[in-house]
């Protein structure tokens, strides 16, 4: 459903992201690993198209990105630190996008109720702390029931009870055969959840393969394990 | 788009600021209008300030309000909506709210004391020229991330119409003052939306008699209705140039 051809992209000097390819299907959930800095978050942007790439190109369901706009209506995309407009409401925010978006699907209000939104829907955005800021990303990232979610750093912030919320969506989501990709530094979590790893670093891919896989080769039952275990080899 | 609009619309017209320019507006022109009891002289006063308040309240306004929706701009761009619908709404919401706020603050008054061509070419080119610096503050705005910068930019391009475009000219009319300049400063006039402006309410108004022989010549060529409808579409460019450059870049910015 993703596709991506040696994308590029530099800030200034800064290379980014280089060559980046990688290819992804519907019912996989892909854990989106590496160290902090190695481009995770400016490839996720540029599949939205909200960076834009300097060179290579990403196809969505088949059809290349640059310059449509369409596309984004297959994404749902939840991100690290959630920006909203300070002084419009919960209410207003979920209200306004959902009258824009003016999807034909019914609306997927799960996680609204699962973290009581309903009830907060009067507090202005510029108010909110951090963990309720992520509740309301990812109620709007599930809200139209999309074919692809982007969850970046989805659990950071959340108390234990909302991210195991979270989770739950995320496994019954990937059960109906969605293209799940995540990020997340906390390897346990994403034990129970994916099927793939994608490793960054230093803007490459330095691994794609399937959790099963790199259990096996690594001989470690842990993903945390296995990855460190991957690592100190690869050095 | 029409959606984007509106709800750029409502949050605009929430902002006191824009209520706040409506009755400055509505002020002043009262007190100018009953300061003096010749009207045409009413006008004159209400000229100057109005070319000096509308483009510096318009650039400065509509850079900050840019400056402060990029949470909105990147919700949005995260969102199935084309860029262009999004920074075309921006500009539709801006240039409307600020022009509702002239039509009615200026407006109102200039009706009631001054209801003649004079006017109305006021009324006119006020709104030219809060479109204008709204599309100027757009490319001011999109050029450079830090807001700082970019609303120091804004007040230097209004410094830069307002008041050193004049001095250049003066400048160059002394230097050159041995040659007949008269035919260049048609041209040089175009460069400013803000002198423009002043040339054709001033020569509605039947004072250029005192801009000596420039006026005349100004007087032959803006004057005509050629001139006039060549007039108006120079200052449509001022407008329509800076959006566009603007959104070529916004197409192309990462957020």
């Amino acid at each position: 459903m993703i596709e991506a051809k040696n994308v590029c992209k530099s800030f200034g000097k800064l290379k980014v992201l280089n060559d980046v390819s990688f290819k992804s299907s519907a019912g996989q959930c892909i854990a989106l690993i590496g160290p902090n800095g190695c481009g995770k978050t400016t490839f996720i942007k540029s599949i939205l198209g909200m960076v834009v790439s300097d060179s290579g190109s990403i196809y969505i369901l088949g059809k290349d990105i640059a310059g449509g706009w369409e596309y984004r209506d297959v994404i749902g995309y939840m991100p690290q630190v959630g920006r909203y407009p300070e002084n419009m409401k919960i209410g207003q925010v979920i209200e306004m996008l959902t009258d824009i978006r003016q999807s034909e699907t019914t609306t997927d209000d799960d996680l609204i109720n699962a973290f009581g939104l309903k009830q907060l829907y009067n507090k202005r955005m510029g108010t909110l702390s951090g963990g309720t800021m992520q509740k309301v990303s990812a109620s709007i990232a599930f809200l139209f029931q999309p074919q692809i979610l982007i969850l970046d750093e989805p659990t950071a912030g959340l108390d234990p009870v909302a991210s195991e919320v979270l989770k739950e969506k995320v496994l019954a989501e990937k059960e109906k055969g969605k293209l799940i990709l995540i990020t997340s530094h906390i390897l346990s979590e994403l034990d129970e959840l994916v099927s793939h790893i994608l490793y960054m670093q230093d803007g490459s891919i330095l691994l794609y393969k399937t959790l099963s896989d790199i259990k096996e080769e690594t001989g470690e039952t842990k993903l945390s394990r296995a990855i460190a275990h991957f690592m100190t080899n690869k050095k | 788009m029409t959606k984007i609009v509106k709800y750029i619309l409502l949050d605009i017209l929430k902002n006191k600021i824009v209520l706040g320019y409506t009755l400055f507006l509505f002020a002043i022109t009262f007190s100018v209008f009953s300061l003096e009891d010749n009207t045409q002289k009413g006008m004159l006063s209400l000229l100057n300030l109005i070319l000096f308040i509308v483009p510096l309240v318009c650039i400065i306004f509509s850079t900050i309000y840019i400056y402060n929706s990029s949470e909105f701009i990147e919700l949005l761009v995260s969102q199935p909506i084309k860029r262009k619908s999004i920074w075309l709404s921006i500009f539709v919401g801006l240039a409307s709210a600020l022009s509702l706020a002239f039509t009615v603050g200026a407006g109102i008054p200039v009706l009631i004391y001054e209801p003649s061509a004079t006017g109305m070419t006021m009324m006119l080119m006020g709104l030219l020229i809060s479109i204008i610096f709204v599309a100027i503050a757009m490319l001011a705005a999109v050029s450079t991330r830090d807001k700082a910068k970019g609303i120091g930019f804004s007040i230097l391009l209004w410094i830069y119409f307002s008041l050193l475009f004049d001095g250049l000219v003066l400048f160059l009319l002394f230097q050159f003052a041995d040659y007949p300049l008269e035919k260049a400063m048609i041209v040089i006039s175009g460069l400013n939306p803000i002198d423009l402006g002043r040339i054709l309410i001033l020569l509605k108004m039947d004072v250029s008699a005192l801009m000596g022989y420039t006026g005349a010549v100004f007087k032959s060529f803006y004057g005509t209705e050629m001139g006039l409808i060549i007039s108006i579409f120079v200052m449509f460019l001022w407008a329509a140039i800076p959006l566009l450059f603007s959104l070529k870049k916004f197409n192309r910015k990462d957020l």
